[in-house]
């Protein structure tokens, strides 16, 4: 089984119970990163990032190493680090808060060397109670041993961690309505432009934003080196990634997989991936990225997990989650659930995104209940024209962000791939799934 | 126009590189526009009309409503994008009008009216909204929602003004923005999110900004209403004209709203060099008590010395006074007569009474200024600087009292200058204001001291020397380094003018004023005079020693003599000096032009011995005040909008005021009051109409040559001008008629009518660019005097030194006090508080008072009882009572206040 041999970057060190401790840490390799890191130069270092092709782990898969490049020469950039994990279904930064969080906090001070950050800031989805509490133990136990705050290691670089709390809003996952937060405002994404926030970001500065998970690579690729991380995978999709498996599986979970070489079916079937789906029912579709992402059917199921690759097919690998539904699945249930998710974190400054989604979501609730007709599924559709013109992938805007035309993903999914059904909700006056 | 480097918040746009230009088509035409501007502004240059909701052109946009996406070309082809943020780039197509573009919008005003009530038939915004308006233009025919709306307690109270309906709202944040952005007040927020994002008063706050009636003024839709306008009137049924406000000498420009000849509504006009749009609460609402069924309709008349006012008519009052004043000119002579007030009259009445006075009568005694002002020769002789000016300056300095409380949109205007960097401020004041926490510096001072901090301010040593005592050493430096800023003698300085204290002699200020200008030649002076009309009676000769024009009284002597056939021998005496001269019965006559000495004196004792010992007190009025219900005669006057003229604002601009209604039962405007009695004193005023005052005025008075009827009617006179004009013509910018944005400010397209209603014998067409600009040089004008420089000084009396063991009282105005306009006003009366005592906390610890316990103040003049607020604004050894408020249950500074004292030192005990 090939698809199981590829190192572990970012997990290797989830078998011990201990994992999230400075000392399991140190036993490990821990830290061994940032000695190598800090023996190179700044630009050395953002230079072997680049090379590597890490794309981000968040969800829009951006270079890394590019994102530093785009930084506005001259002030003294932030970091800012998106742990605000909060797409259903999606998990797996989640483990890496909890389980591996020095791995993180090593990340941040590799990239804050690269790009010369004075500070950064670790923003972590407030319901990770416990992640916060290993998060700030481990910056606690980091800053006495020498690897965060002043001359780490020696080496004059100094870099201070700051541990921000959201208060319970999936759109601060936003980048920018992260920074919005993080300065103290209501989280309303900002208008674009300016486009990055490597131009103007935190507080009107230049401003690296990574995920968690891309920067858990980083220590790795210092030790281990450009080339061995390149040699995994292929194309730009280099190294390995972690997937959410949730749904209809055997085993739902977080794996870390080497990208490409591995496919859909390969982490819904392998024995020691996802083991099938249950009852050894079939397939019927598959959610490959977030609920933000179009859905595949069977056919996609021998699609490699590479982000090219997935694109090519018209959704996106996105925030790591891969739910799978089977043959017992309602999808009009499914469109409703999601889409009853977006209407209720919409932040409400879009028109059409603070009205469409509670529209759309009443329309697919009606539908499910029974009192749907015939022409809803046209209205719905235009209704979604109207938030993502077009309703391809990837969508148009109509919105500021990128929530309001994520919406129409599963209702387009839905209507596109099981028409029929949702016509047999109306014909029958209910749901032929109970 | 929106100032394009402005963006949001949390957004910038390239800046705009003067007289860089882009090129782009739109809809297929090749427009040209300054780098940098907004999609939605270069199109409506072009003539092209983007339909929005959000973006409002006076403030950064946010992009929420999303209506005004048009097509634009990028690298992937055309995509919606929204034009009120997206700066124009050279090569750009853009295009407003596809079946995409049709799309959007359709969808966009669907989703938006998907929560509203459409109940426009019972919505004061049906006949003037935007949503209204735009849904007929660009939206769908009919609506395919068919679930429930969302519901909400309809309305809740913002404020005692401001209500909200938060099922009308869409969420355009306009209000919200005005809020944070333009008053600096964020009072009021965006709460929840999603589908249940709502506007609502934000946590920890209250709603009590002076600004509020903005928010009403931009709401795209009825969510905002305010309590005086609520279910009044449709907008079909009223009619407006353009006018000013005079409620403070800002000079805001309006839009007069009137049906069934009462105001409705006032809304403010977006003049660029002057208000912006913007209004205060006051002037906004205080029109309640033009309607206010405590008018004077009748003169009233005390036809025996002790007994009651009783209604005559105008002739027999109008005999009376004048046989009264011919009696005490025949027996005392003419400076036994003293007139007080004018400030409240426009510029053409206060013309007449100034004639009439000096002309006529034969006195100097005439102040419109009620000792709560400064120096009529400082004022009109100081170079003098525009509010745009101040906003652009190197370095503004305020030596006044607290803007916003005095002339709320200046404090507006200098806000927004700081908030957008464009200028550095120095506040020198007594005690904290609503400025000090925007100032570059904020400098405190005790009354008394402020001579020598202003010497020290501008003593060219060396940045680094030490504060004077008492300044805090961090905004010392602060202060020094925001003056590195101007340049030599003061170039780029702007000094915001005013009184800090009305407990603290005016000379005093006039000393340091002008101190300021000996030390800084090159800087310019912004009065802060805040009584409606003040600068243009002073304009006018209201005040001591001054005639029409801003002459000095011996400048102009031989000019007038031969344009009036008389001129006072002598220079005259000022509010105080005629109050001290009737108590003592050195004076007999007081005519009282809409004056109210016992409220706005800063000494309340001698303004009652004067008129307890005058021989015969005339009050021209609009409400029977504490000083005019103790007059011989009242003449009842008509008020703001019952008369046309002309109004001159602190810049010294000229505007003309509309009239809308007809004043009530038998008001005259004051001008005719004035004509009357010359002839009833046997002089002629030679004036039947007031333009002709106008005409007589451009003649004769020098600071006001050229400005014809003709100018300030035309379209250089849209924004009012500025006086004096140059002496040669200059060259302005292309004028072009002022463009009205329903979207802006919906409420004022809606109405026919635009402009003043023309004047009765204005028919002289509109002058050549050269005549309307310049004064040309006749020989006539050529002999005209110079209008007055600064003078050598300003007498003063002398500051004894502060006695140990007590207070320093520094007293200034609230814009809600106990005064005509805000107690006639339904809405605004209840806003007016009781006067306290607020002192530094470690002044009231010694004491051994806690805040909001009761403490005695007592002086020389009396003693007053009131509550007592620790504040840390108020330096220690000092104690602030608001001027004009009640003391609960009596008159409140005013009776602390020696008005010939130089400072007033009092005790603070516990009472």
């Amino acid at each position: 089984m090939t698809v199981t041999d590829a190192p572990r970057i970012v997990t290797s060190r989830l078998e011990w119970s201990d994992s999230y401790s400075l000392d399991r840490y140190l036993d490990t390799g821990g830290y061994e990163g940032l000695r190598k890191a800090l023996s190179m130069t700044p630009e050395q270092v953002a230079t072997q990032t680049d090379a590597v092709s890490l794309l981000g782990r968040g969800g829009a898969g951006f270079p890394a190493g590019r994102k530093w490049s785009m930084l506005r020469k001259g002030p003294v950039p932030y970091l800012v680090v998106n742990g605000d994990e909060s797409e259903p279904a999606t998990f797996k930064d989640h483990l890496l808060i909890e389980r591996d969080p020095h791995q993180i906090l090593e990340g941040i001070v590799i990239c804050a060397y690269a790009i010369q950050a004075a500070r950064a800031f670790l923003y972590i989805r407030g319901e990770f109670a416990l992640g916060l509490e290993r998060v700030q133990s481990a910056l606690n136990e980091a800053y006495e041993h020498g690897a965060v705050g002043r001359d780490i290691f020696g080496s004059g670089f100094s870099l201070d961690i700051v541990v921000h709390p959201g208060a319970g809003a999936y759109i601060c996952g936003e980048e920018t309505a992260l920074l919005e937060s993080l300065e103290g405002k209501r989280g309303f994404p900002r208008i674009k432009p300016p486009y990055f926030p490597a131009a103007i970001g935190l507080y009107g500065e230049p401003t690296v934003v990574n995920n968690v998970e891309t920067l858990s690579n980083l220590p790795w690729v210092m030790v281990h080196g450009a080339e061995a991380f390149t040699a995994l995978g292929a194309g730009r999709s280099t190294g390995t990634r972690l997937f959410a498996l949730a749904g209809h599986v055997e085993k739902p979970g977080v794996y870390e997989v080497e990208m490409v070489k591995t496919t859909f079916r390969d982490l819904v079937y392998d024995p020691a991936l996802g083991g099938g789906v249950p009852g050894g029912r079939e397939v019927k579709a598959i959610i490959p990225g977030g609920v933000s992402a179009p859905w595949f059917g069977p056919q996609h199921l021998d699609l490699p997990l590479g982000q090219d690759e997935v694109a090519e097919q018209g959704s996106m690998l996105g925030s790591g989650s891969v739910v799978v539904m089977d043959d017992t699945t309602c999808v009009v249930r499914a469109a409703w659930r999601i889409t009853r998710f977006f209407r209720r974190e919409s932040c409400g400054q879009c028109t059409p995104c603070r009205e469409g989604s509670g529209w759309l979501e009443r329309i697919l609730r009606r539908i499910e209940d029974g009192s749907g007709q015939d022409s809803d599924l046209d209205l719905l559709m235009d209704l979604c024209d109207n938030l993502a013109p077009g309703v391809s992938w990837p969508p148009q805007q109509t919105t500021i962000c990128v929530l309001g035309s994520s919406i129409p993903s599963s209702i387009a999914s839905g209507i596109r791939m099981f028409r029929d059904e949702f016509l047999v909700h109306v014909k029958d006056g209910g749901c032929p799934y109970g | 126009m929106a100032d394009p480097t402005v963006t949001s918040h949390h957004a910038t746009a390239p800046r705009v590189e003067p007289g860089a230009t882009v090129q782009l088509t739109i809809d297929g035409r090749t427009v040209t526009t300054a780098a940098g501007q907004f999609l939605i502004a270069a199109a409506e240059d072009a003539g092209v009309f983007i339909p929005r909701f959000c973006y409002h052109p006076r403030m950064k946009p946010v992009g929420m409503c999303r209506m005004c996406l048009v097509e634009v070309s990028g690298p992937r082809g055309p995509t919606l994008q929204p034009a009120c943020y997206i700066p124009a780039t050279d090569g750009m197509e853009v295009v407003t009008t596809s079946e995409k573009v049709r799309k959007a919008q359709d969808g966009v005003l669907e989703f938006l009216l998907v929560n509203h009530p459409l109940d426009c038939p019972v919505c004061d915004k049906g006949g003037e909204c935007p949503l209204q308006d735009q849904t007929i233009a660009y939206g769908p025919g009919e609506s395919r929602f068919v679930e429930e709306k969302r519901h909400w307690a309809k309305p809740i109270a913002l404020s005692e003004l401001v209500l909200l309906d938060r099922e009308r709202c869409i969420q355009c944040g306009r209000c919200v923005r005005f809020a944070a952005e333009i008053a600096g007040e964020p009072q009021i927020d965006f709460l929840v999110r999603g589908d249940a994002l709502e506007v609502n008063i934000a946590e920890g706050h209250t709603f009590t900004s002076y600004f509020s009636g903005n928010t009403i003024q931009i709401c795209p839709v009825g969510a905002l209403t305010s309590t005086p306008y609520r279910f009044l009137a449709r907008p079909w049924d009223v009619d407006q004209v353009e006018s000013t406000c005079t409620t403070c000498a800002f000079g805001c420009r309006v839009a007069v709203q009137s049906s069934a000849n009462r105001v409705t509504r006032l809304l403010g006009m977006d003049v660029d060099p002057v208000n912006q749009s913007w209004l205060c609460d006051k002037g906004r609402f205080g029109y309640e008590a033009i309607n206010s069924a405590d008018r004077l309709t009748e003169p009233l008349l005390r036809r025996h010395r002790s007994g009651e006012l009783e209604p005559a008519s105008w002739a027999e009052a109008l005999s009376e006074v004048a046989s009264r004043l011919l009696q005490i000119r025949d027996s005392a002579g003419p400076g036994a007569i003293g007139i007080v007030g004018g400030a409240r009259l426009p510029n053409e009445d206060a013309y007449a009474w100034s004639k009439l006075a000096k002309g006529v009568i034969g006195t100097d005694n005439v102040d419109a200024q009620l000792g709560d002002g400064l120096d009529a020769e400082l004022v009109l002789g100081l170079p003098r600087a525009t509010v745009d000016d101040a906003c652009s300056a190197s370095c503004v300095v305020t030596v006044a009292g607290d803007v916003r409380e005095e002339l709320p949109v200046l404090y507006l205007r200098l806000r927004g200058a700081l908030d957008a960097d464009k200028i550095r401020l120095v506040e020198i004041s007594p005690r904290s204001t609503a400025l000090s926490r925007e100032a570059s510096a904020s400098l405190r001072y005790r009354p008394g001291e402020l001579d020598s901090l202003v010497v020290a301010l501008t003593s060219s040593g060396d940045a680094s020397a030490a504060a004077p005592r008492g300044v805090d050493a961090t905004e010392w430096a602060a202060a020094k380094d925001a003056l590195a800023q101007a340049g030599e003698a003061g170039r780029g300085v702007v000094v915001v003018l005013g009184r800090p204290s009305l407990a603290e002699h005016a000379g005093l200020v006039g000393r340091a004023a002008l101190a300021l200008a000996e030390a800084w030649p090159e800087a310019r002076f912004l009065p802060a005079l805040r009584r409606g009309n003040v600068m243009g009676a002073l304009d006018m000769g209201l005040a001591p020693g001054v005639l029409p024009g801003r002459l000095r009284l011996d400048d102009g002597r031989a000019w007038y003599q031969s344009a009036w056939g008389r001129v006072p021998e002598e220079r005259g005496r000022d509010t105080a000096g005629m109050l001290s001269a009737l108590a003592s019965g050195e004076m007999e006559g007081l005519v009282l032009l809409g004056a109210d000495p016992l409220s706005d004196f800063p000494d309340r004792a001698l303004a009652e011995q004067a008129l307890e010992s005058a021989g015969f007190v005339v009050a021209l009025d609009t409400f029977l005040s504490p000083s005019s219900a103790r007059a011989d005669v009242v003449l009842p006057v008509a008020g703001a909008h019952e008369r046309g003229g002309t109004t001159t604002n602190i810049e010294g601009r000229v505007t003309r005021l509309g009239q809308k209604l007809v004043a009530p039962g038998q008001c005259w405007p004051d001008w005719m009051v004035a004509a009357e009695l010359a002839a009833r004193l046997g002089g002629d005023l030679g004036v039947t109409e007031a333009a002709a005052l106008w005409d007589e005025i451009e003649h004769l008075a020098p600071s006001h040559a050229g400005v014809t009827r003709a100018v300030l009617e035309g379209t250089a006179g849209h924004d009012g001008v500025v006086l004096p004009m140059a002496a040669t013509a200059v060259a302005l910018p292309a004028l072009r008629l002022r463009l009205f944005d329903p979207m802006a400010t919906p409420g004022i397209e809606a109405v026919e009518r635009q402009g003043a209603p023309a004047r009765a014998g204005s028919a002289e067409p509109p002058g050549t660019e050269e005549e309307m600009n310049g004064n040309g040089g006749t020989e006539a004008q050529q002999r005209r005097p110079r209008p007055m420089g600064p003078p050598s000084g300003v007498p003063a009396p002398h500051v004894t030194a502060r006695d140990g063991y007590g207070v320093r009282l520094v007293s200034g105005r609230r814009l809600y006090d106990d005064g005509a306009v805000v107690e006639a006003s339904e809405a605004l009366a209840p806003l007016a508080g009781v006067a306290t005592a607020r002192v530094h906390p470690l002044e009231l610890e010694r004491l051994g008072v806690t805040s909001g316990g009761r403490v005695r103040l007592r002086g020389e003049k009396g003693a007053l009882v009131l509550e007592a607020h620790a504040d840390a604004g108020v330096p220690e050894g000092s104690v602030s009572v608001s001027f004009n408020r009640d003391a609960g249950d009596g008159p409140g500074a005013s009776a602390l206040i020696d008005a010939a004292a130089a400072v007033n030192d009092l005790r603070l005990e516990t009472p």
